[in-house]
């Protein structure tokens, strides 16, 4: 049974109050064997107590699938993709690099890649995710569009993401203000912006590309 | 394998969009034969299961074209011509040696029996072909590997693993010479 069209995922990382009570419901879900597959990102740890819930966002494209060399991840007519299938997988790790969302997890305990399958034993009966159900500021919401138009009226739902030259168009809805205008959200562009307060590099790329241009008298090093 | 397509937009949620956009008709063989939709890839065309239990029962039945070959037509064209093997005085009663018959075969066992009675069968087991061992004041053959026996008069298996009797090397004496005439059949 496909997950009903009506319902959809909203994650509002701006509502999200750390308190990971999604991480521990996301582990007792039925197929998610023990194992929890939502990872609480901080923000900046030392400055700020943003947190930010990392769910599967269940690209329309999805680049884990595209980069599987044994046709393992499969996404369901609903457009829920889900976890590398058992006698598929053969543990390359491709997906868990590939994924511009930083999703799936290889369980080297099972040699299988998990990731968020949106509770697909709850979902597609027209429950809640387990994390959405638990969620006490509902940063993660599960619900009609209506629902949250009515309950967020300051906040309008995206699901266009913008990676270098890739669009990607999600399944799982995120919340921004309603006054930003544009529908993309562009996740690189901030990528070499330097940090608050702290200004350490650790990408070899980018001091690479920092130093070619210093050589070339582009930009002073 | 994929399903009848249309090149209407796909709807978010119904069909997974290739990276380039393009219709799911333009895409390369090889992403039509991998789809990443669950129900693509289980979808089996009607064409793709003819052609699977066509090819499938017909290798089958070469399979079995082949065996009726052999049991008819792949019999040995020549007869065996008749080799010395042993003289008899070279063996005590009860005494072995190997040999190979006809030239070039597997590992033969001649064992004397009597004054002038003697056996020969294969000496690989018919269970996993290690050597089996005469064991003469038993009337056995004994294969020390699983534990197999054989009858010495016959050849045939009597206890343990093997399921089949000793190939049968047939002896004949002529005055002081055993030779070797002819092998039966493994099969019974």
């Amino acid at each position: 049974m496909p997950v009903p069209e009506m319902l959809e995922f909203f994650v509002d990382p701006g509502r999200c109050i750390g308190c990971q009570a999604c991480i521990q419901a996301c582990s007792e879900c039925d197929t998610h064997k023990g194992q929890s597959m939502i990872q609480l990102d901080y923000v900046d740890r030392a400055r700020s107590t943003q947190t930010l819930p990392v769910i599967c966002m269940h690209c329309d494209s999805p680049t884990c699938a595209e980069v599987c060399p044994a046709d393992a991840i499969k996404r369901t007519e609903d457009g829920v993709v889900q976890t590398a299938r058992k006698p598929r997988c053969i543990a390359c790790n491709n997906c868990v690099l590939a994924c511009p969302f930083g999703v799936p997890k290889m369980s080297t305990r099972m040699n299988l890649m998990m990731k968020c399958d949106m509770c697909y034993d709850r979902t597609s009966i027209g429950l809640k995710p387990m994390c959405a159900s638990v969620c006490p500021s509902q940063a993660l919401a599960f619900g009609t569009r209506a629902e949250l138009a009515k309950l967020r009226p300051g906040s309008k739902p995206v699901n266009t993401f913008q990676f270098g030259r890739q669009t990607i168009r999600t399944k799982v809805n995120v919340m921004v203000p309603m006054g930003v205008r544009r529908e993309i959200v562009d996740v690189t562009a901030a990528m070499y912006e330097p940090t608050i307060g702290r200004d350490i590099l650790d990408d070899a790329f980018f001091e690479e590309a920092l130093f070619e241009e210093a050589s070339l008298g582009v930009r002073e090093p | 394998m994929s399903h009848t397509t249309t090149d209407a937009p796909v709807p978010v949620g119904t069909r997974s969009v290739p990276p380039d956009g393009a219709s799911p008709r333009k895409q390369p063989r090889w992403r039509r034969d991998f789809p990443i939709d669950w129900q693509e890839d289980d979808y089996v065309s009607r064409r793709d299961l003819i052609k699977y239990v066509v090819l499938t029962s017909g290798a089958f039945v070469v399979g079995q074209l082949c065996v009726v070959y052999k049991s008819l037509f792949a019999r040995r064209a020549t007869a065996f011509e008749a080799s010395a093997v042993a003289s008899v005085n070279e063996l005590a009663v009860g005494g072995a040696k190997t040999f190979a018959y006809p030239p070039g075969s597997t590992p033969r066992l001649l064992v004397r029996t009597g004054a002038r009675a003697f056996v020969a069968y294969d000496q690989q087991c018919t269970h996993l072909q290690c050597p089996v061992i005469p064991v003469v004041e038993q009337g056995k053959l004994h294969c020390p590997c699983h534990n197999g026996w054989f009858d010495l008069r016959t050849g045939d298996a009597i206890a343990g693993p093997p399921q089949r009797r000793l190939p049968r090397v047939l002896v004949e004496v002529r005055a002081d010479t055993v030779y070797a005439t002819g092998v039966e059949d493994a099969a019974t």
